[in-house]
C-alpha cells in the first residue's frame, strides 16, 4: 500500500474534477506490477511490461487529462507565421524551458492578436502528446499579450509596419471642410461620447449628423468601426442616405485594452483610405491609438472633434453682419464723397453772366471810344498837316538856297586863299635853298685853303718836335752809357779782380762751394783761363778770398751815390 | 440691378469663398479707389454674397440621424437617434 500512498500527491496536483481519472490512470501503471509479480514466476521482477504504444497512449491520456485546460505564460519563439495549412507552429519558452505550441487553423482565425516572435503571451489551451515521436505540445485556443508592455510593443510594431506603407504620410492628410453640411459620426449610439459631440455641434453650428452605431470595445469592434468608415465612404451623393463631408471616429477614454480595436489594422487602413476627411477622437488626450496617425486630424477628445468639425455659427453671422455693415458704410461714404466733390466743383463753376461780364465790359468800352477816337485821330492828323503845309512856301525855299549859296561862296574863298598861301610858302623855301646853293663853291674853296695852311703848320711843328726829341734822347743815352761803363764789373777786373765760375759757368762766390779737384774758370779783365782746385796754402787762399769782395764793394757803393 | 447672371455663380460658392469675396469687395470699397459705376456693381455683388452667406448659415439645421443596418452590416436607411 505504500505505492498507493505515494500516489496521493499526484492526485492532489491534478485538476479537481479530473482527479479520479488521473488516479485511475496512475493505478493502471502501478497495480499491475503487483499482479504480474504474483503470477509470473519466470520473471526476475514483478514490473508490468508495456508495449510502446500502450505506454505512449497511457502517457497521452494522463497528460491530456491532467492538463486539458491550462493558462501558460511564455515568450513566443520560432514563430514564422501560419503554415500553408493554416495551422501555426512555434514554441513558448521562458529562461529555462521550452514547450512546443500549435494553433490550429480554426483557432488562429479567431485570435485577437497576431502572434509575434519574442512577444510575451498568455496562451490558453490543452497539453497533448504526439505519440509518434515522443513529444508533447500545447494546443493553443486563445492567445493574449501578457501585460501592457507587450501591447505597446505590438502597437509599435504595427505602427512601424503601417508607416512603412505610407499610411501615416503627411501628404495623405486632407483638409477639413470649413463648413460641413453633413457629419458622419462612428461611435457607440449610447453613452456620453455621442451626446457630447452632438451637444457641442448644436452649440456651435447645428448641422445634419448621421451616427453609424458601432461597438467600440470587445470582439469584432474593430471590424465594425472599419466597416462603418468604409460604409460612409460608400454612400453616394444624392442617395437615400446623405453622404457626410466629414467623419468623426470617437470613443471615450479607457484602458489600453479598451481602446484596442482602434489599433486594429483594418480600422487604421479604413481611416487612411477614407476619402471623406476624418477626425479621430479616441480616448483622452494622452491616449494615442493607431487610428490617430492615419486620421487627417486627431482631436484630443470627442468634444474637441466637434469643435474642429464646425465653426461657431454666431461668429460667422457676426462676421457677415460686420462685412455687410462695412459694405454699406463704404459705398455710402463713397457716394457721399462723390456727391461732395461734385458739389464743390459746381460751387467752383462760375455763372454764365460772370463768365461774359468782363469781355462784355471791354467790348462796351471799346465800342464807346471808337467814334471819339476816330475824330481825335482825324484832328491830330489835320493839325500835323496844317503845320507841315504852313511851312511849305517858295520864299522859304529861296532863302534856304541863298543861305546855301553864301556858305558855298565862303568856302570857295577860303579854299583859294589857302592854295595861295601854300604856293607862297613853297616858293620862298625854294629861293632860300637856291641862295644857299649859290655861295657853296666859294665857302668850300676857303675851307680847303684853311685846312692846307693848318696842315703845313702842323707838319712844320712835327719836324721841329721830332728833331728836338731825338737830340734829347741821344744825350740821355750817352749819359746812361757812361753810367753803365762806370758801373761794370769789368772795370773792377781792370783793377786786378777776377771772377771764378764752375763747369756750368755759374759764379762761385764762396770757397766752401769748391771741391777738391773741381774744374774752374777764372775771368780776368782781359780774358778767361781754366783752372783746377787743388793743393794750395789754406792761409793764402783764405785772405785772398776775403780781400776780394771787400774792394769790390766799395766802387759799387760809391757808384750808387 | 444686374442680378440676373451673378446669383447663379454665387450660389455655387461655399461659405468660405463667399465671405472671402465679400471681404475683398468691402476692402476695395473702403479704399475708395473704385470707379463709380463699378462700385455700384460690386456693392450689389457684395449684397448678393451677404445674402448667400446668410442663407448658408440659416440653412444649417440640427438633424440627428442614425444609420439602420441590415444583418450583413449594410446600411438600410436612417432613423432618428434614440435619446435625442
Amino acid at each position: 500500500m505504500t505505492g498507493a500512498l505515494t500516489l496521493f500527491p499526484v492526485v492532489a496536483l491534478s485538476p479537481n474534477n479530473r482527479g479520479a481519472c488521473a488516479f485511475r490512470a496512475a493505478c493502471e501503471g502501478v497495480f499491475p506490477r503487483f499482479m504480474t509479480n504474483l503470477f509470473d514466476p519466470d520473471s526476475t521482477t514483478n514490473l508490468y511490461e508495456y508495449s510502446v504504444s500502450e505506454l505512449s497512449g497511457s502517457i497521452k491520456r494522463t497528460v491530456e487529462n491532467a492538463f486539458d485546460h491550462v493558462r501558460l505564460r511564455g515568450e513566443i519563439s520560432g514563430y514564422r507565421g501560419p503554415h500553408s495549412s493554416g495551422h501555426a507552429y512555434f514554441s513558448l519558452k521562458d529562461d529555462r524551458a521550452r514547450i512546443d505550441a500549435v494553433i490550429w487553423k480554426g483557432s488562429f482565425s479567431k485570435l485577437r492578436f497576431r502572434p509575434e516572435e519574442g512577444m510575451e503571451v498568455i496562451a490558453t489551451g490543452k497539453v497533448t502528446t504526439f505519440p509518434g515521436s515522443s513529444k508533447y505540445q500545447i494546443v493553443i485556443e486563445n492567445l493574449e499579450p501578457a501585460g501592457a508592455g507587450a501591447l505597446m510593443a505590438l502597437i509599435e510594431e504595427r505602427k512601424r509596419k503601417l508607416a512603412a506603407e505610407g499610411l501615416f504620410d503627411e501628404g495623405r492628410k486632407q483638409l477639413l471642410p470649413f463648413m460641413p453640411k453633413v457629419i458622419g459620426v462612428v461611435t457607440s449610439p449610447t453613452g456620453a461620447v455621442i451626446r457630447d459631440i452632438l451637444h457641442r455641434i448644436s452649440d456651435r453650428f447645428p448641422v445634419h449628423v448621421i451616427v453609424w452605431p458601432v461597438k467600440v470595445q470587445g470582439e469584432g469592434s474593430g471590424d465594425e468601426v472599419a466597416n462603418a468608415i468604409r460604409g460612409f465612404n460608400a454612400l453616394e451623393d444624392g442617395g437615400p442616405i446623405a453622404r457626410p463631408d466629414l467623419l468623426i471616429v470617437a470613443r471615450g477614454g479607457g484602458s489600453l485594452e479598451d481602446l484596442w480595436s482602434f489599433n486594429d489594422e483594418a480600422v487604421v487602413r479604413a481611416a487612411a483610405e477614407s476619402e471623406i476627411p476624418l477626425i479621430s477622437a479616441v480616448g483622452h488626450e494622452t491616449d494615442w491609438t493607431l487610428i490617430d496617425y492615419a486620421a487627417d486630424v486627431r482631436a484630443p477628445t470627442p468634444t474637441g472633434a466637434a469643435e474642429m468639425a464646425v465653426p461657431v455659427k454666431a461668429d460667422l453671422e457676426a462676421q457677415v453682419a460686420t462685412l455687410s455693415a462695412r459694405l454699406k458704410a463704404a459705398v455710402t461714404r463713397q457716394m457721399e464723397a462723390n456727391r461732395q466733390s461734385v458739389r464743390a466743383l459746381v460751387r467752383a463753376l462760375p455763372s454764365l453772366d460772370q463768365l461774359l461780364a468782363l469781355p462784355q465790359q471791354r467790348l462796351d468800352r471799346a465800342a464807346s471810344s471808337l467814334g471819339r477816337g476816330l475824330e481825335l485821330n482825324t484832328l491830330n492828323k489835320r493839325r500835323a498837316f496844317d503845320t507841315a503845309a504852313g511851312k511849305l512856301r517858295p520864299d522859304m525855299l529861296a532863302s534856304r538856297i541863298a543861305e546855301r549859296r553864301q556858305m558855298l561862296d565862303q568856302r570857295m574863298v577860303r579854299a583859294e586863299r589857302s592854295v595861295e598861301r601854300l604856293v607862297d610858302r613853297s616858293r620862298s623855301r625854294i629861293n632860300r635853298a637856291d641862295a644857299a646853293l649859290a655861295g657853296l663853291p666859294g665857302r668850300l674853296a676857303h675851307e680847303i685853303g684853311r685846312s692846307g695852311d693848318r696842315l703845313k703848320g702842323l707838319a712844320l711843328r712835327a719836324d721841329t718836335a721830332l728833331a728836338t726829341r731825338l737830340s734829347r734822347e741821344r744825350s740821355a743815352l750817352a749819359a746812361h752809357e757812361r753810367m753803365l761803363l762806370s758801373l761794370s764789373y769789368k772795370n773792377v777786373l781792370k783793377r786786378g779782380y777776377a771772377v771764378i765760375r764752375d763747369e756750368a759757368d755759374a759764379v762761385l762766390s764762396s770757397s766752401g762751394a769748391i771741391a777738391e779737384g773741381q774744374a774752374l774758370s777764372i775771368e780776368f779783365a782781359d780774358g778767361r783761363v781754366s783752372a783746377t782746385a787743388g793743393e794750395g796754402g789754406h792761409i793764402a787762399a783764405r785772405p785772398r778770398k776775403s780781400e776780394k769782395p771787400a774792394p769790390a764793394k766799395k766802387p759799387e757803393q760809391g757808384s750808387l751815390f | 440691378m444686374t442680378d440676373t447672371a451673378k446669383p447663379a455663380d454665387i450660389k455655387g460658392l461655399s461659405f468660405e469663398q463667399a465671405v472671402a469675396e465679400l471681404e475683398s469687395i468691402v476692402s476695395r470699397l473702403e479704399r475708395g479707389d473704385v470707379a463709380l459705376d463699378q462700385s455700384i456693381a460690386i456693392y450689389e455683388r457684395g449684397e448678393a454674397l451677404k445674402k448667400h452667406c446668410e442663407t448658408l448659415l440659416s440653412a444649417a439645421e440640427a438633424r440627428i440621424e442614425k444609420i439602420r443596418l441590415d444583418r450583413a452590416g449594410k446600411p438600410q436607411g436612417v432613423e432618428p437617434l434614440d435619446g435625442q
